[in-house]
């Protein structure tokens, strides 16, 4: 019998109108990787924060045990005096300083009055290696890449001498590579006897990494599986999440054949102003009518700034070569409206930070990109906004109480769902879907999917970036791999496997023109 | 997370608990509302009546005025996540401009729209300066008030003050509009009371004609009990406020012109694809950009429309005093901006309505014009203007984070 590093009993939260956690009850053992999942909203989130002190004692109902002893946390500093530390998906450093001052920060290392840098720059170095992090430690955060910001959080909290790391979906914004090296290093902190929590939506991690995986729906506990005892499969814990099973996680499409090629780049040069590099070689890329063309890479790879570049390029990059051809016409677009009216969108990569006006409601949302359908003159028809909005809501099965909530309320499933039904109103031939499932739960996800079957078999054509494998494998018809800014190669889905994909989107060097 | 269905409170539950329900909701204008009470309260016992006399309720009107309909423009920039420092300049300058162009003789009905040109003309320069150079806004405008308060003090070097003596334009500030003809025989204002009237059937025509809509499509709506006495209460306070104007002599032009301003304004923000634009840059610009709003088109636009109406305010201050002054304009960007923001324009952009800016303004012109009365000292009223914009915000700022 091992100990419990953790015992959290009968954790209940309210928030006005809604029971967040309903008698929770979750127990962490003394160095094991215990992996938290569940659906969007099953409270995740919320019972890490209380856990962490973000809610402080008193707001919720129940008792946190740490090492056998009751604790009330007000603050997160207590919590962080008990040695535990969490690490948000939204990552907290500062770009413009260095990996030590961000490693120290809050808890500097002190000679008097006065900052003992060399101190913290050696005691900084130590702490890099022990994340596998070979790097100078006065490079500044934002010439790191996402992953390796990754480590220096968690370098950041072995600083502070943790026992318990909570991690909240550290992987999500990882490529493969970057997420296996994170997943090892859990590994090797397991090893030194560092207990972690780690919340995430990649299944296929969860059952490689976890010891125990403990699986919430609707504020309450459904159950805690001992992976140690016996392989617990994916399915399974679908299964719980979701109470029901999902047969297929990739809905199939009908078998339609794919018509007349409407989009065409020949040559697609780009440079960026500022840095003046080129951040395109030569990108040529072709797209039929009702087909679903996936443009597969690494994060960084350049396929967020190629959609920008095309849809109206609002960075500003100079598009030193390059022609692009939309319903047989060559075109070539000075902003986003002019995308918009010649028929294509784009549903951008997060959709908080550019995709959706969050303290507006869905209506306003959804009429925004095509307004003047609305309109007789300059004055919106607010009648037919609202019968539009309605239809939409129903179609797309976007759960929200009216159309007149406000969209931040929603949840990421249903927000994405009402970024899609914004650029469906505007009746584009062209969809570019940047990440289209990043962040959201199981079911969510088969719904999107399920719709993108839907607009292709009526004939629509997406391009769908995607850096997740197993949905570029199992939703396009045709997919680009992309590194560095250069098209690395082209596969019909048929001919896919992982490791071709991989091995593509991992070239570098090669093959670069211009 | 679950989304319980809030639109059954109109059926299930007792009125207590939605006046509860209705009052927490909407505590940011209440709260608003009830400030003005209280200083209107506070002022009329201070000043033992004086205060609430028609004479001083016009004057209150006519000092409102100038500020208001810069307030109306400060807003829009608000909205947009902007900035205009230099506006109260900007209308001194041009005030002036209008007296020296009266004074050389040129047509009333010519110098108004010139001047009109001319703020639109220096907005389009700030907005330029921001959208195409990508100056910040701050910076821009903060340059704007060292040019504009440099032109002033040059255009009234050699004069000093400009008195201006055209009827037609002081009128703006200190006329009244004239009654029918036959309206004589009554000892009050028959065509003030009349347009009470009318304001007041539209009024009702237009909020039973939205209380319908939203019921077609099952919004949430207030009970009809708390809908009619909005009603009453809203058409006692207009005819209650048409009814002293009316008793004295009649409605001013400033408040016709305010009107007409204030109409347009909410028109354009709550009506048009244009006011729809204004609120999604100021709510997520990126997003706006990518839904292919022409944001710098529209920043552009909406500073022209903060020049043109420092320039309308600045002739309706100069016709106020009778005479442009050198330090005419001095704070009134201050007064415009705390009046958008008391009216609960979003101190991080997105929200904000010009129907409430011009309760703002009168906030702040109340305070102004009680303490006048009190004869407290201009220095002691900066004081109590900014507490009271603060306190504001802040409210604004604790409530909006709960939400």
């Amino acid at each position: 019998m091992t100990d419990y590093i953790l015992e959290m009993k009968g954790i209940t939260k309210e928030f006005p109108g809604v029971k967040a956690l309903d008698d929770v009850g979750f127990k962490v053992r003394q160095g094991e990787i215990h992996c938290l999942v569940g659906e969007n909203g099953a409270g995740k989130s919320t019972l890490m924060k209380v856990l962490s002190g973000v809610y402080p004692f008193g707001t919720y109902r129940g008792e946190i045990v740490i090492n056998g002893e009751i604790q009330q946390f007000r603050h997160i500093s207590d919590s962080e005096r008990q040695g535990i530390a969490i690490i948000y998906q939204e990552l907290a450093l500062f770009p413009e300083l260095s990996i030590y001052e961000n490693i120290f920060m809050g808890h500097e290392i002190m000679n008097g009055i006065v900052i003992d840098w060399n101190e913290t720059i050696l005691q900084a170095s130590k702490v890099l290696e022990r994340v596998g992090l070979e790097l100078d430690p006065a490079t500044k955060i934002k010439d790191l890449g996402v992953g390796q910001r990754q480590l220096v959080e968690i370098a950041k909290a072995l600083s502070k001498d943790v026992h318990l790391l909570i991690l909240d979906e550290p992987t999500a914004a990882l490529n493969e590579d970057d997420s296996e090296n994170l997943l090892n290093l859990l590994r090797e902190l397991k090893e030194q006897g560092v207990t972690s929590i780690m919340i995430s939506h990649k299944l296929k991690e969860v059952v490689s990494i976890a010891d125990t995986i403990t699986v919430l729906r609707d504020g309450k506990v459904v159950c805690s599986l001992d992976a140690q005892e016996r392989q617990i499969s994916e399915q399974e814990i679908i299964r719980h999440m979701v109470g029901r099973e999902i047969e297929n996680i990739y809905p199939k499409r009908e078998g339609i054949e794919p018509g007349e090629v409407i989009f065409e780049l020949k040559n697609w040069s780009v440079t960026d102003r500022t840095s003046r590099r080129e951040i395109l070689h030569s990108v040529n890329l072709q797209v039929r009518r009702g087909e679903i063309v996936a443009l597969a890479g690494l994060m960084g790879a350049g396929r967020t700034e190629l959609a920008l570049s095309l849809f109206g390029n609002v960075s500003g990059y100079e598009i030193t070569s390059g022609e692009m051809y939309l319903n047989g016409k060559q075109v070539q677009f000075k902003h986003p409206s002019e995308a918009i009216a010649q028929g294509m969108a784009y549903v951008t990569e997060d959709r908080k930070a550019n995709g959706l006006i969050l303290i507006q409601d869905v209506k306003f949302n959804v009429s925004l990109p095509a307004l003047s359908k609305l309109a007789r003159g300059l004055v919106v028809n607010e009648h037919e906004e609202i019968i539009m909005a309605n239809e939409y809501r129903e179609s797309l099965d976007i759960r929200t109480p009216s159309v007149q909530t406000m969209v931040g309320t929603l949840s990421g499933g249903n927000q994405q769902k009402t970024s899609l039904a914004k650029w469906l109103f505007a009746e584009p031939s062209l969809l570019i879907l940047d990440e289209p499932t990043r962040g959201i739960d199981v079911g969510a996800k088969f719904e999107i999917y399920t719709l993108m079957n839907q607009l292709v078999e009526q004939g629509m054509s997406i391009i769908m970036i995607s850096s997740e494998l197993l949905e570029v494998l199992g939703m396009s018809d045709r997919l680009y791999i992309m590194s560095e800014g250069t098209i690395t190669g082209e596969l019909a889905v048929e001919d896919a496997t992982e490791e071709k994909v991989m091995a593509m989107a991992t070239k570098t060097g090669e093959g670069v023109a211009g | 997370m679950k989304t319980e269905p809030v639109n059954a409170v109109s059926q299930t539950d007792s009125l207590g608990t939605e006046v509860k329900a209705l009052l927490l909701g909407n505590i940011r204008d209440y709260a608003m509302y009830i400030a003005l009470v209280v200083i209107f309260v506070i002022f009329t016992i201070a000043t033992k009546g004086l205060f609430l006399s028609s004479r001083n309720l016009i004057n209150l009107v006519n000092q409102t005025g100038y500020v208001a309909v810069l307030a109306i423009g400060m807003t829009l920039i608000l909205i947009i996540r902007q900035i205009d420092l230099s506006v109260g300049f900007v209308a001194g300058f041009l005030g002036a401009v209008s007296a020296i162009l009266l004074m050389k003789g040129w047509n009333v009905w010519l110098v108004i729209p010139t001047v009109l040109l001319c703020g639109i003309v220096v907005g389009v320069y700030q907005g330029f300066l921001v959208t195409k150079i990508k100056v910040p806004a701050f910076v821009t405008t903060l340059a704007g008030m060292f040019i504009f308060r440099g032109l002033l003090s040059l255009v009234t070097a050699g004069t000093g003050t400009i008195i201006v003596r055209n009827r037609t334009f002081l009128q703006l500030s200190n006329g009244y509009i004239p009654d029918l003809s036959w309206g004589a025989r009554f000892d009050f204002h028959l065509l003030t009371l009349l347009i009470g009237i009318f304001l007041v059937i539209a009024t009702i025509y237009s909020q039973v004609r939205n209380r319908r809509t939203m019921q077609r499509y099952n919004f949430q709506t207030t009970s009809t009990v708390i809908f009619v006495t909005k009603l009453v209460s809203l058409s006692a306070l207009i005819m209650g406020i048409i009814w002293i104007m009316a008793s004295y002599r009649g409605l001013p032009w400033t408040a016709v012109i305010v009107a007409v301003v204030l109409v347009i304004y909410n028109f354009v923000l709550t009506k048009t694809r244009f006011g729809r634009h204004i609120y999604a840059i100021g709510g997520n610009t990126e997003a706006a950009e990518l839904s292919g709003i022409k944001v710098d088109r529209v920043t552009l636009l909406v500073f022209a429309s903060m020049g043109l109406l420092a320039a309308l305010s600045g002739m309706l201050y100069t016709s106020r005093l009778a005479s442009a002054t050198p330090t005419a304009g001095v704070g009134f960007e201050l007064d415009a901006i705390a009046s958008s923001y008391i009216g609960g324009v979003s101190v991080s952009g997105g929200v904000g309505r010009v129907t409430n800016t011009i309760i703002g303004a009168l906030v702040i012109m109340s305070l102004t014009n009680g303490m006048n009365l009190l004869g407290v000292d201009i220095s002691f009223q900066y004081v109590v203007k900014g507490l009271i914009f603060i306190l504001a915000v802040a409210f604004d700022v604790t409530t909006g984070n709960r939400r």
